[in-house]
Parts: structure tokens; C-alpha cells; sequence
């Protein structure tokens, strides 16, 4: 007997309970579309940070201060994507045994001919749990950083409405501040644009605020539009303290002396800490270092949602090996016909496997149109990207699944005695 | 066996015991059985219930195997065949009626006739005509398309002997084919049964009837597990009129 009439029996056989075969090819399903969408997720999140790293700029590098003696410049990514700042912010600014950057480790940095290579550079603090209040309305800050009018350059950022920094705010120690669009749509509504003149009360200290950053989108699950910048010496003055900084942002003059950049920033900070490449008390971060740890996060992440994908395939195979092995139960006596008018061991075997494929195929197809489908939602504000060979992997294992899980309940089956199976009631 | 030159014979058991289970509980449902058919012959096997026809049956159909004993088949010795051998046997030597007609259910009249030429190997088109003729001789070929809870029992089991008879074994076994039906679909059966034996086919037929052994040439009795009578009513190939190279 050939394949296609064992395909015409599997066939019948499957088409006999649809149902049961419903609910079978469901597990099977849900498993394929995870694994699709899920791994699309892990793509998209990671595909999403490196754009944002992108924007970030090829030629700014980020020195963060660590804790001393640990040293190098293999320092994690702690505020990552540029904002966020160090943990727990500078409130406290009292730690011991913690290095400090200072104003005027950031002032030496902008030394031309200490470090010719470095453009700008932006000192930066970032104010914790800050609460912005205005006319009734509130809304928590996700980042508040305090900072030079430079870091707009460094950061690519602009106003789309309204007044950037200015260096007379900076000297000025004025209380201004430059908001992101979802801080200005909660405190006033609307688009709002209308935040701008009006005066935003920030866990209780007023800032006037001067202008609307344009929009950057959101990072995965992070929104890079709910940020407040002001003048570093203002919130110095107000909300931190005068502690360490956060961090500085530094920009080199292009892509190309980025290397010699950092060279000349570790020179500078160096011999201002007293200390030498292998005990520095700070970390430089540039964007080649953040991108391999990005992915390899982002990776570690996509593994990790591929995993749980594919244990609910598993499930789903096991949900055909189950309703195969019902089903070789209930058939028992037509096995032991067919033995009786001439069926071999193959034939049955060939007939239950490709009942246990066919409805991991249809499982596997249908899970595929789901995932496909599912992918082109966005998922906790990750645009998922979908990957063929997620798409291929999952059908082939979910095909695998049908064949190694069908293949115990056909062996089953065909194994019966002829006469033991025509007796079985 | 008799001196006179007669072709090997289809049936020759030889000693056949067939034990179920072990120790105090072990049942003896055949206690060392001689038969021989021959071919063409038409045999019906009679005998209280529990006396080991069905056993019989089962062993001869090669759905089973003897405790001890020689059985050979068409010449061929059953014990030296293997799972594979088994299958083909049955394919091709032999056709099996039921009393519970055993049809494949949710599959039609046809395709049920048509499954052991698929396992036979037989192409499509061919298929489907022979076992048009099959169910066509059994004066079903109107019913083709219906699925088995759509026919009477009558139906099912002439279906089932249409089934049998396609291949064109050698051999029919029927363990009381008529057990389930009325006397009218009893006397179609037996009809068809004459027809067979008439194109030279051996016949085993499983019967507490008497009016189906009525229709046998020849009428073996069992009780407890051994062949207590063995009674020629007619000559072997008595409704045949060519009784070789038929299979
Ligand atoms: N699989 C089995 N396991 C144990 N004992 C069995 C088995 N099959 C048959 N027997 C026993 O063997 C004996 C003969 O059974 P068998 O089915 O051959 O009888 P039978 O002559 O066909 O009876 P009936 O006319 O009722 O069909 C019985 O005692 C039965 O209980
Ligand atoms: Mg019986």
C-alpha cells in the first residue's frame, strides 16, 4: 500500500472527530504562534534598542563613575539608552568608597588641548522619583535630568516648541525646564504644547517650563518621551544636592576619534583621580561596548521567550500523543480488521503516524497564520519583528513533535495481535 | 492421502492444540486436531458452544497460532511464516466473514470492499472496479456509496462477503455469518456461499444451523476441543464445474 492511501485513511481518520481534532491541533497551535510571536518580540525589543543606540550618535561616549578599584572599562550599561542615570540617582550623594565625578572633572574634559578630540561634553544628574504637579494634574517622571544646554547637541534632542536651554540658564541657575510629550500631556492635556510658559511644580519646586522636546519614541518597554531636562545648577540647587554626577555625556568631533577620544578621557580623568587604566574608579561606555552588551542582553532575552515558546509546543505534542493513543484505543477492533484482510505492520504504522503529522501540520500552518498575524500587533510597545527562521523552526518542530509523539501510539497499534485487537470490545 | 492423485490440499492441521492461559486456570480449546480440506471443498463446522469452532477458525486464518501442531497451508507450513508472511497470507489465501459483519464504520460500502485490494497493492482504477463487481455479484452495486449504519444487517454482511470474495482467495472462512440475520437474509447468504463454492473456492463455515450445514458437502461436529463426527452429505466441488486453476 502506498503513501496515499495511508494519507487518504489518515485523512478520514482526522476528519472523523473534528472536534477532538479541533482541540488537539489547538495545542499544537498555540505553541507554533509563541514560538513565532515570541521570538519576533525578543527580535523587535532588541531591534528597537540598537535604533535608539543608533540615534544616540556613533561619537558620544558616556563616563559613568564606579566603584573604585573595581575599575575598567567593561562597566555594564546601567543607564542605558543615555538616560536613566546611575543607581538611585545622586540623591544621597553621601556614599563612601564611592568615586565621584565631578563638575569639574566634566569642566577638564572640555580642555582643548588636554582632549582636542572631544566636542561637547554634558555633566549630568538625574533626580529620582520626582512628581510633576500642575493646575490639579500630576505625573510621575520616569527621568528628570538635570544637565548643560550641550547635552540637547550630544542627544540629538531639539524643541519642538519653545525655548532649548541657554547658557545664561545654566549660569543663571534658572528654574526651567524642557519636557518630554507624555510629561506635557498629562500636566496639561491635549497635545501639549500648551505646557510651554506655564509653571510645573516639581515635588514641590516650581520650574518654568520653556519649550517641548520633540519626540524620540519609545525603546521596548521604556518611553523616551516622558523626560524632564533642566539646567544641572538648578536642580543641583533643588532636588539632588550637590553630590556626585550621574554621569557625563561626552561627544568626540566625529565618528572617527571616538578611540582617541576616550584615550584622551581617561588621560585627563586619571591624573585628576589619581589612579591608573587598571584601578580607574569610573567606566567609559561607548557605543561599539553598549551594543555588544545590548545584543547579547537582547539575545540572552530572545532565548529566554523562545524557551517558554517552546516548552507550549512540547505541551502540544504531548496533546497528540494523547489523543493518538485514544484514538489507537478506540479503534482497536478496525486495527484488528484491517489485520485480518491482509494489513502489514507498516501499513498501520504508516496510517497512525500520518494522523499524528497531519494534525501537527494543521496545527503547525494554523500557528503560523496566528503568529504571522499576531506579530503585526504591537506588543508591550514592541513592534515584533519577525524572523523566517523562527517561522521555519517552529513548523519543523512542531512536524517533528507529530511524528516523534504519533510514532509510540502507531507502534502501538500496529503491535497488536490481529486476533486480540478483533476481540476487543 | 487416499492413493488416489489428488492436488495438495488447502487445509491439513495436524495435531493442533491450541491451550489458553497456564496452570489450573488453562483452558484446552483444541485438543490435538487432524483435518484436511480439500480444494473446492465445502465444510461446515458444527458443535456446542465453547467447543473451540471459533479457535479453529482463528487458527486457520492464520489470526492465530496453534499451541502445538503442524498447519499447513496451501502447502505451506503457517509456523515458519513471519509477522509480514501473515499479513500477505491472509491477503491473498484467504477471506473472512464475521458474524458481527465487522465492516470498517464511517467508510462506505466501497472503499470496505476495496481495502484489502489497497493492501494488496492494486491500483486505483482496477480497485475500483473489481470491487464494483464484487458488490455488484453480491447485488449490492447500488449501495456502493452508503456507509455501513446506512445498510440492514443483511446488507452489511453480503457487503462484508463482497469484501471477502474480492481478492479471490482460496479459502473463505465465515464464523457463523448468518448468526445475526433472518431467515431471509440467512438464504441470500447461503445463495452466495453456493455461488462461491460453484467457482471453486474452499468454504469453512462456522454453524449451529442446520440449515446452513444443510447447504455443506461435507459436516464436521466438534466437542470439547476434537472432531466427534465427520459426515460427506455431498462430493467435494459438487455445484463446481472447473475446480482447479481457478485461484
Ligand atoms: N482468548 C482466550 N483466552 C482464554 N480462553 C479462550 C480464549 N478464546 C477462547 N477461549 C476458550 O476456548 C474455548 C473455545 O472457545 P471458542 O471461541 O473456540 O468456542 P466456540 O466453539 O466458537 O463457541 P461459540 O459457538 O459460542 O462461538 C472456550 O472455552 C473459551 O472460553
Ligand atoms: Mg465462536
Amino acid at each position: 500500500m502506498n503513501v496515499r492511501e495511508s494519507a487518504r485513511f489518515a485523512v478520514r481518520g482526522v476528519t472523523a472527530n473534528p472536534l477532538r481534532t479541533a482541540l488537539t491541533t489547538l495545542g499544537i497551535l498555540i505553541g507554533v504562534a509563541a514560538v513565532i510571536v515570541l521570538v519576533a518580540v525578543g527580535n523587535g525589543s532588541s531591534a528597537a534598542v540598537r535604533e535608539s543606540l543608533s540615534r544616540l550618535g556613533s561619537n558620544t561616549l558616556t563616563v559613568q563613575a564606579s566603584q573604585g578599584g573595581t575599575g575598567g572599562r567593561a562597566g555594564g550599561f546601567g543607564g542605558f539608552g543615555g538616560f536613566g542615570g546611575g543607581p538611585g540617582g545622586v540623591s544621597s550623594g553621601t556614599q563612601t568608597r564611592t568615586a565621584e565625578l565631578t563638575l569639574d572633572d566634566a569642566e577638564a574634559l572640555t580642555d582643548a588641548t588636554l582632549a582636542p578630540h572631544v566636542l561637547r561634553v554634558a555633566p549630568r544628574v538625574s533626580a529620582s522619583s520626582v512628581t510633576a504637579t500642575y493646575d490639579g494634574a500630576t505625573h510621575t517622571v520616569s527621568t528628570f535630568l538635570g544637565t548643560s544646554p550641550s547635552y540637547l547637541a550630544i542627544n540629538d534632542d531639539s524643541v519642538q516648541k519653545g525655548e532649548a536651554l541657554t547658557a545664561e540658564d545654566w549660569t543663571g541657575r534658572r528654574r526651567v525646564a524642557l519636557v518630554g510629550s507624555t510629561v506635557a500631556e498629562d500636566l496639561v492635556g491635549g497635545d501639549g504644547l500648551d505646557v510651554v510658559g506655564k509653571t510645573v511644580q516639581f515635588n514641590g519646586i516650581a520650574f518654568t517650563v520653556v519649550g517641548v522636546l520633540t519626540d524620540k519614541g519609545s525603546t521596548g518597554p521604556q518611553d523616551e518621551d516622558d523626560r524632564v531636562l533642566a539646567p544641572l545648577t538648578a536642580v543641583q540647587d533643588t532636588l539632588t544636592g550637590y553630590g556626585s554626577l550621574s554621569a557625563i555625556s561626552v561627544q568626540a568631533k566625529d565618528a572617527d576619534s571616538v578611540e582617541t577620544a576616550q584615550a584622551e578621557i581617561e588621560d585627563v580623568l586619571n591624573s585628576r583621580h589619581h589612579v591608573t587604566s587598571q584601578d580607574a574608579d569610573y567606566s567609559i561606555q561607548n557605543p561599539t561596548s553598549l551594543l555588544t552588551a545590548v545584543t547579547s542582553t537582547s539575545q540572552t532575552f530572545t532565548v529566554l521567550l523562545a524557551s517558554v515558546a517552546a516548552i507550549s509546543l512540547l505541551v502540544g505534542g504531548i496533546g497528540v500523543m494523547n489523543i493518538m493513543l485514544v484514538t489507537v484505543t478506540e479503534r482497536t477492533r478496525e486495527i484488528g480488521i484491517r489485520k485480518a484482510i491482509g494489513a502489514r505492520r507498516g501499513d498501520i504504522v504508516g496510517q497512525f503516524l500520518l494522523e499524528a503529522v497531519l494534525l501537527s501540520l494543521f496545527g503547525g500552518l494554523m500557528g503560523v497564520l496566528v503568529g504571522l498575524v499576531g506579530s503585526r500587533f504591537e506588543i508591550v510597545g514592541v513592534q515584533p519583528v519577525v524572523s523566517a527562521s523562527s517561522v521555519a523552526l517552529a513548523f519543523g518542530v512542531a512536524v517533528g513533535t507529530g511524528l516523534f509523539f504519533g510514532l509510540y501510539p502507531a507502534n502501538r497499534a500496529a503491535s497488536l495481535r490481529p486476533i486480540e485487537a478483533l476481540r476487543y470490545e | 492421502m487416499t492413493g488416489v492423485r489428488v492436488p495438495r490440499p488447502v487445509l491439513d492441521l495436524r495435531g493442533v492444540t491450541k491451550v489458553f492461559g497456564a496452570g489450573d486456570t488453562a483452558v484446552h480449546a483444541l485438543g490435538g486436531v487432524d483435518l484436511v480440506v480439500d480444494r473446492g471443498d465445502y465444510v461446515a463446522v458444527m458443535g456446542a458452544s465453547g467447543s473451540g469452532k471459533s479457535t479453529l477458525m482463528n487458527i486457520v486464518g492464520c489470526l492465530d497460532v496453534p499451541t502445538r501442531g503442524r498447519y499447513l497451508l496451501d502447502g505451506v507450513d503457517t509456523r515458519r511464516l513471519d509477522e509480514g508472511r501473515q499479513a500477505l497470507v491472509r491477503n491473498r489465501k484467504i477471506g473472512f466473514v464475521f458474524q458481527s459483519f465487522n465492516l470498517i464504520p464511517r467508510t462506505s460500502a466501497q472503499s470496505n470492499v476495496e481495502l484489502p485490494l489497497a493492501y494488496a497493492g492494486v491500483k486505483l482504477a482496477q480497485r475500483r472496479e473489481r470491487a464494483a463487481a464484487a458488490l455488484a455479484r453480491v447485488g449490492l452495486a447500488d449501495r456502493g456509496h452508503h456507509l455501513p449504519s446506512e445498510l440492514s444487517g443483511g446488507q452489511q454482511q453480503r457487503v462484508a462477503i463482497a469484501r471477502a470474495i474480492v481478492t479471490e482467495p482460496v479459502l473463505l472462512l465465515a464464523d457463523e455469518p448468518t448468526g445475526a440475520l433472518d431467515s431471509r437474509s440467512t438464504s441470500e447468504v447461503l445463495d452466495l456461499f453456493d455461488d462461491v463454492s460453484a467457482g471453486g473456492r474452499t468454504i469453512l463455515v462456522i454453524t449451529h444451523e442446520e440449515e446452513v450445514a444443510e447447504r455443506a458437502h461435507r459436516v464436521i461436529r466438534f466437542r470439547d476441543g476434537h472432531i466427534v463426527s465427520d459426515e460427506r452429505r455431498a462430493p467435494r466441488g459438487a455445484h463446481a464445474v472447473v475446480t482447479e486453476g481457478a485461484a
